[in-house]
């Protein structure tokens, strides 16, 4: 069914009974083609490219739990491309590109909302630091330009410009191309999509190992509904990579930490944009519901608990009040965790690994819905073809041998 | 937040007042010259990811400022032991309560 003006009146004047789920509870068959494991934004996206561009419909997707229930539906839906290295300026643009066309293409809307991310300068570095990421980003194409503090405020009337405050704001970098998305309607938007292409989406089916054959190829993937087959598997499953690919004896560079966000009670449009701060760690945004959306960073050590402590989000929120007073009396209404795994430069590695057939995408840390349409795209290209595709080239697994680092996190401008 | 018992000062402290240094046991290679450059990745960018147990070093911040060891549990984010740093690597069996 074609979602559109004329369905919504069609199907209401009929009291609404006529809607049909959007994609059927697929059973495992014996085998696949490709087995995409990890039905998040990420995989979804890829099992929805491989049969759009690639024409490769024999697909799985298999998830441990139900289907963009992980870092997908976890994080503030924060999109933008302002990043300093040409690496990751390509792949972080591809993405935004295609997240302007993404809700004609899928005939779903994923209010994708570019209403500008806004990225506060506190202090001299800060500021020598945005004004170079501007310049390389006008290199790249991207765009992004300096504010004032007046023009920060104008931009953003909530924010507290005074110069004597505790995070004096010297400026600002603005992306206006930047903004959010409804994430859990990107992940239903992608599974709807492939699987009207012929995609299974497997949901309640843990994967427990992934099974190799004699002379080494992937042969599939042992799961919590018995054994499915595959010629080739590829996996996109963020916080448990390190668990699920050393089952295939693949050790990688990853370390899986909390990663928190919480929301305030709904109030009526406040904030008209994305703040971020990385000097205090803190990011906000206002989602349609009304609710205020924050950010925190990450707690420093390594867990699996999807929990992380309260002292972090106490940090975000003091630097939240000193920035934006008005909202010093405002009540949160929950607070969750995720596991992020983080690579040492920050940056993702999305490719080929040193099994053959086995496929992975992981480290996006702090920061992959962003990157959710262009990583896909990538990575269906990287699965159809056996190769990488030109945009992520850079991001193998051998970065770490070779030396050759996309260091964002040496960059330091982003919070990721 | 973690409650985490100095082996020093031996006493129970929020995680507050300790600060994370990462994986322990990492030793540095003896003779570096001779090490390839897949041994170099791994002591730089390879640690120990393990949903369970888990050796890390902490370091007493706003306490005895000493670091030291301790075994965690990452599926579950309980201290279950902590020991002076220069301790041989502790025997993990004996914690290991099948949590993980």
């Amino acid at each position: 069914m074609r979602f559109s003006l004329s369905q919504v009146v069609w199907q209401g004047l009929k009291g609404n009974v006529g809607w049909r789920p959007q994609w059927p509870a697929a059973e495992p068959k014996r085998a696949y083609e490709v087995v995409i494991v990890g039905a998040g934004g990420h995989g979804l996206a890829t099992a929805y490219y491989l049969a759009k561009e690639h024409g490769i419909t024999d697909v799985a997707v298999v998830e441990r739990g139900w289907l963009g229930g992980g870092n997908t539906g976890r994080n503030t839906t924060i999109i933008r491309s302002n990043y300093l290295y040409d690496e990751s300026a390509r792949l972080y643009d591809h993405a935004v590109k295609l997240w302007e066309g993404l809700s004609q293409e899928l005939n779903y809307n994923v209010m994708f909302s570019q209403r500008g991310v806004m990225m506060l300068a506190h202090n001299v570095h800060d500021t020598q630091s945005f004004q170079r990421h501007i310049y390389a980003n006008k290199l790249n194409g991207v765009d992004n330009v300096w504010l004032t503090p007046e023009e920060a405020k104008d931009y953003c009337p909530p924010l507290n410009i005074d110069p004597s405050a505790r995070y004096p704001v010297l400026g600002a970098a603005l992306q206006r191309r930047g903004g959010t998305a409804r994430h859990d309607a990107v992940a239903w938007g992608y599974a709807r999509g492939a699987a009207q292409r012929g995609v299974d989406i497997i949901q309640n089916c843990p994967v427990i190992s992934i099974a190799r054959g004699a002379d080494g190829r992937i042969k599939g993937v042992e799961t919590g509904r018995g054994f499915i087959g595959a010629k080739k598997v590829a996996v996109v499953v963020a916080g448990a990579t390190t668990t699920v690919m050393e089952t295939a004896g693949v050790t990688l560079p990853l370390q899986s930490h909390p990663l928190q966000a919480l929301v305030s009670e709904p109030v009526k449009p406040v904030f008209p944009c994305v703040v971020m701060s990385n000097a205090v760690h803190a990011y906000i945004s206002q989602s349609d519901k009304g609710e205020l959306v924050i950010g925190s960073g990450t707690d420093q050590y390594v867990s699996y608990v999807s929990r992380g402590g309260l002292h972090i989000i106490e940090h975000t929120i003091a630097a939240i009040n000193e920035l934006f007073p008005i909202f010093s009396r405002m009540r949160m209404l929950r607070s969750w965790g995720g596991t992020v795994d983080v690579t040492p430069d920050r940056s993702p590695i999305i490719g080929l690994t040193p099994v053959p057939g086995l496929y992975v995408n992981c480290g996006w840390g702090t920061g992959g819905f962003k990157a959710t349409p262009g990583s896909g795209h990538v990575f269906a290209h990287t699965i159809a073809r056996g190769e990488p595709h030109d945009i992520n080239a850079p991001y193998t697994i051998d970065r770490f041998k070779a030396g050759r680092l996309i260091d964002e996190a040496a960059a330091a401008a982003v919070a990721h | 937040m973690l409650l985490i018992r100095c082996p020093y000062c031996n006493d129970e402290l929020p995680e507050l007042e300790y600060s994370y240094a990462g994986e322990a046991h990492v030793d540095r290679p003896p003779d570096p010259a001779s090490l390839d450059d897949e041994a170099w990745r791994d002591f730089l960018f390879v640690r120990r990811n393990p949903r369970g147990l888990h050796l890390e070093r902490w370091r007493h911040a706003f306490g005895c400022g000493r670091f030291f060891n301790a075994v965690r549990d990452t599926a579950t984010d309980e201290v279950i032991h902590t020991y002076h740093a220069g301790e041989p690597r502790p025997d993990l069996e004996k914690f290991d309560r099948g949590a993980s």
